[in-house]
Parts: structure tokens; C-alpha cells; sequence
């Protein structure tokens, strides 16, 4: 225990002092190398908050007055309309005004606000309409290895090194040494704690894979969000997106008779109020429940990062009322204590994801008009269903 | 709503979908599988391990309890024995006094007849010197005292008077 607690303490200070190195990173700035107004500090952030093609750490000035850029780039993999196209994103040159064209396959490809443009034909460069939206230039299908991508791969790998050598050593002892003994409590708490009370005993063994996979990958994803790599993965609406409708299509196809019942015929109730209950019902399965799964950890996490790099920026935008000094340690006071805050929050979206999911599966697996088991004094045992109702 | 959806990145999703499943697919196989089988093992193996333990403290118990009770019955029979050899020997020793008495007993009654058959034998003997001695000291004196004519007569005077005496 006082190992785990050692390794938590290091991981919270690491994280704490890596978000105020962000800081340092965010002077480096942007076009010029200054991010000094307040609408520099929002497009700086607004810019971190979406995915990227490249790798960027930081950028400086050299003496020369040139811009440098430290980070490495990503290969771009699109679907453009003469067919697949891919390029390193260094062929941008960090571009992400859709000043740079990019020629390849007999297609023009621009980048604007960190979504790749194919031009249309003919065009030669990005004409901007009055809402600063691309006018004669499209979308394309991007399976680039954007920043999310490197970051779900890097986790993954993580994931499957982590926790395939834990499975590795059950073959030798039964208790596990080293880094295992940190992730066997919590393999055990997501099975005892999650998957157990919201599914039943009989029927969570089956879905506790996905729970956990599901529950890991978020987690370390929003810790990583935290380093100064400035990943942002669990703050993209596709990647939560996409974990939502893995929920979604595992409690429609693992319902059973009694969870379709209930939800398009609902038994004990006028049979006027059936179809408006099925409609409900129907919404709340197929829209709000994957809606809520989706946006929560999406605006949980984003609004994290925003709220630590607003912090940061206080650097710069209250530097003429307090002085440099003031506004930096206030900067760093604030943003240090919100990163603790936010290192919680990665714990406990990762837990109310997996547990929402877990929750949702539970209802379509319960047995309704169950018998209860009865334990030896003949008292009623609560079971998942019973206990679920605490929850909602 | 609109900037949310224009961030939206279809190729993104479909590209976390596709790894998403094979994660969950490998991680399942290699990972999940075989841990939540060790774990499930060795929670069964530590209550398989608990009831042994349960069922071995219960047998100690009752094999202290056996113990208990023949040390008990142990003690019991050694006092037992021990009293009754007491008893033995408290009855050995009072037989042999009583022998030793009855025998000392019969001994001094022996003794002591055999002591007044003695004492009458030697008083007999006595008896019988003293009557010798006394019917020689009377032939002694007798014939001393007849010797003479005249002392004959003396003693028959003498006799005669006792008799009248008498």
C-alpha cells in the first residue's frame, strides 16, 4: 500500500509540475512568438484544445529572428477524391491557416484550423468566406496519425504491455510483484466495484473486458492530457463519440426480452401511456443516454484544459496589474492546485464513464420479476437491481 | 453547436473505432482473460484455503478436546490406582500388624505356658528334693535320736502327748 501511495504522490507532483512547464511552452507562443493579448491566449488554447497533424513541444526565436519549431511531425493519411493520399504533416510547415498548398495525386490540400481541406478544382489557393469557413474547398476523410491517434496508439501499446505481463506472471506465482501489484488492486476494484454491483453476479463476468479496457483507456488518456505533451485525446468529441456507441450498441445487443419489453410496451401502466413511455423509452436509449456518455467526459475533460491553461495564461494577462512576479506565482499557485483538482477529475471521469456504461448494460441484462435470493435466516439478499436504484 | 460539429472529426472517429476494437479485442485475449481467471482462481484457492484452515482449527479443537478428556481419565485412573494401592498397603500393613500381633500373641501364651509347665515341673522337683532331703535329715535324725534306750521313750512320751494334744 505505502508503495502505491508513493508512486500516486510522484505521478500528482510530476503531472503538477509538468502543467506549469506548460506555461512555459505557452510564452513561446504563436506566429510571432508572443501570446501577450487576451484573444492571442484564446486562440493559443483553442488551438490546443483540437487535434493536430504534427507533434509540437515548443517553439522559440533564435538569434536570427528565426522561428523554430521542437516537436517531430505525423504522417497525414486522407481520403481525398482521386483516392488514398499520404504525406508527412511536415509538408505544411506548420501552416494551419490554409496558406500552404500541398500537391499530391493530382489533389491540393490546405490546412485550416487543424482540419485538412482538399481544394476544388482548379482553385490554387484557400479563399475564406465571411465566417472564416473554407469557400471553395472540402472536407476530406483524414485517417491521418493525427496527435489523438499517436496518443491512443502510445496508451494501447502501454495497455497491452502493462497488463499482458501482469497476465504473465499469474502464470508463475499467485501474487504479483512490481508494477503489477499496483494494477492488480485496480483491475480488482473495477471488477468488484463497477462491473459486479451494476451487472450481477451472474452475468458481469462477460462484459468486465470491455469495462475495464474502457475504463484504463480513459483514465490514462486523461493523466496523459495532463503531462505537457499536451495530448488531448479524451477531450475529442470523435474519440468519446466513438466510446459512447461502443456502450450504446453493447446494451442494445446484450438486452434481453424483458429490457425490450419494458422499453417499447412497458408492462403496468394504461395502455394509452404505452407508445408515449415507448418514445421516451426509445429516446433515452438510443440518444440521451450515449449523448450523456459522450458529452461528459468530452466537456469534463476539454473544460479541464481550458480552466488550467486559462490559469497559466493569467501570466500574461494580468501582468500589468500584478507585475510580473505576482502574476507568475499567482499563475503557478492557481494552476498547480487545479491541476491536483484535474488529476482527480481524470480518476473520476474515467470512473463515471465506466460506471454509466456499466449501469446502462446492468438494465438490459437484469432479470425482471426476479426471485430474490434468500440467505440463511431467510432475509432477502439486495441484488445489482435492487442496489442500482441508490444510484439514480 | 455548429463549431462542435465542425470539430467532429469523421476520420478520427473511424479511425478510434478501429483501434478501439482491436484493443479491446487483444487486451480481452491477452490481458483481461487470463487475469480475471488467475484472480477469480485465487480468490477460490483463499476460500478453499480458509475453510481448510476453519475445518483444521475445528478438528485441533476437538482433537484438544480428546485430549482433555483422556488426560482427565488418565489422572483419574492413576488416582484411582494410587488411592487403591493405599488402600492395599494401609490393609497389608494392618493384616501383617494383626498377624504379627495374633502371632506375638500365640507366642507369649506359648511362653507362658510353656513357662508355668516349667515352673511346675521345677516346683515338683522341688518338692520331691525337699521330701527326699526332709525323709534324710529324718533318717539322719532318727537314727541319731534312737540311738539311746532312754530318748526312744522320750519321743514316744512326746508323740503320745501330741497326739493327745491334738
Amino acid at each position: 500500500m505505502k508503495d502505491v501511495s508513493k508512486v500516486i504522490k510522484k505521478l500528482v507532483l510530476f503531472l503538477a509540475i509538468g502543467s506549469s512547464l506548460q506555461g512555459f511552452a505557452v510564452s513561446e507562443g504563436q506566429k510571432e512568438g508572443t501570446v501577450s493579448s487576451k484573444e492571442d491566449v484564446d486562440a493559443y488554447i483553442l488551438h490546443h484544445i483540437k487535434d493536430a497533424h504534427d507533434f509540437h513541444l515548443f517553439s522559440y526565436t533564435n538569434s536570427e529572428g528565426e522561428r523554430k519549431h521542437v516537436g517531430f511531425p505525423l504522417p497525414v493519411i486522407l481520403w481525398s477524391s482521386n483516392g488514398l493520399v499520404t504525406f508527412m504533416s511536415s509538408e505544411f510547415h506548420h501552416d494551419d491557416n490554409g496558406e500552404v498548398v500541398v500537391e499530391k495525386n493530382g489533389s491540393k490540400f490546405v490546412k485550416l484550423h487543424s482540419k485538412i481541406y482538399e481544394l476544388e478544382e482548379g482553385a490554387t489557393s484557400l479563399s475564406l468566406d465571411e465566417h472564416h469557413h473554407a469557400a471553395n474547398a472540402h472536407r476530406v476523410l483524414d485517417f491521418s496519425i493525427t496527435k489523438s491517434v499517436f496518443g491512443i496508439l502510445l496508451v494501447g501499446l502501454f495497455m497491452l504491455w502493462a497488463f499482458s505481463s501482469l497476465a504473465k506472471q499469474y502464470k508463475n506465482k499467485s501474487v504479483p510483484t512490481g508494477f503489477g501489484r499496483v494494477l492488480e488492486p485496480l483491475v480488482i476494484y473495477v471488477r468488484d466495484e463497477i462491473a459486479r454491483p451494476n451487472i450481477g453476479e451472474k452475468k458481469y463476468r462477460k462484459f468486465t473486458g470491455y469495462l475495464l479496457t474502457v475504463f484504463f483507456f480513459i483514465w490514462i488518456l486523461n493523466l496523459l492530457g495532463l503531462t505537457p505533451l499536451g495530448f488531448n485525446v479524451t477531450g475529442q468529441l470523435a474519440v468519446t463519440a466513438a466510446l459512447a456507441i461502443f456502450t450504446l450498441v453493447i446494451y442494445t445487443f446484450s438486452g434481453n426480452k424483458d429490457y425490450w419489453m419494458h422499453m417499447l410496451w412497458m408492462p403496468g401502466v394504461p395502455v394509452l401511456i404505452r407508445p408515449v413511455l415507448a418514445i421516451i423509452e426509445l429516446a433515452g436509449a438510443f440518444i440521451i443516454k450515449p449523448f450523456s456518455l459522450l458529452v461528459r467526459l468530452f466537456a469534463n475533460i476539454s473544460a479541464g484544459h481550458i480552466v488550467v491553461m486559462s490559469l497559466i495564461a493569467i501570466m500574461f494577462t494580468l501582468k500589468e496589474t500584478l507585475t510580473v512576479g505576482g502574476a507568475t506565482a499567482l499563475s503557478l499557485v492557481l494552476s498547480f492546485f487545479i491541476t491536483l483538482i484535474e488529476v482527480l477529475v481524470a480518476f473520476l471521469q474515467a470512473y463515471i464513464f465506466t460506471m454509466l456504461s456499466a449501469l446502462f448494460i446492468g438494465m438490459a441484462v437484469a432479470e425482471h420479476e426476479h426471485e430474490h435470493e434468500h440467505d440463511a435466516e431467510g432475509h432477502v439478499v439486495p441484488d445489482a437491481e435492487d442496489v442500482r436504484g441508490d444510484f439514480i | 453547436m455548429e463549431t462542435l460539429l465542425n470539430d467532429f472529426s469523421p476520420g478520427l472517429f473511424i479511425v478510434q473505432v478501429i483501434l478501439l476494437l482491436a484493443l479491446i479485442f487483444l487486451l480481452v485475449k491477452f490481458a483481461w482473460k487470463p487475469i480475471l481467471n488467475s484472480l477469480n482462481e485465487r480468490e477460490a484457492g483463499i476460500q478453499d484455503a480458509l475453510a481448510a484452515a476453519e475445518k483444521a482449527k475445528a478438528d485441533m479443537q476437538n482433537l484438544q478436546a480428546d485430549n482433555d478428556r483422556m488426560l482427565k481419565e488418565a489422572r483419574a485412573e492413576r488416582e484411582a490406582m494410587l488411592k487403591e494401592a493405599r488402600e492395599i498397603k494401609d490393609k497389608m500393613i494392618a493384616d501383617s500388624k494383626e498377624q504379627a500381633k495374633a502371632e506375638g500373641d500365640k507366642m507369649i501364651k506359648q511362653a507362658q505356658a510353656t513357662i508355668e509347665s516349667e515352673k511346675k515341673a521345677a516346683v515338683a522337683d522341688i518338692k520331691s528334693q525337699v521330701a527326699e532331703l526332709s525323709v534324710s535329715i529324718a533318717e539322719k535324725v532318727l537314727k541319731e535320736e534312737l540311738s539311746a534306750k532312754d530318748k526312744q521313750l522320750q519321743l514316744v512320751e512326746k508323740m503320745l502327748g501330741d497326739i493327745k494334744l491334738n
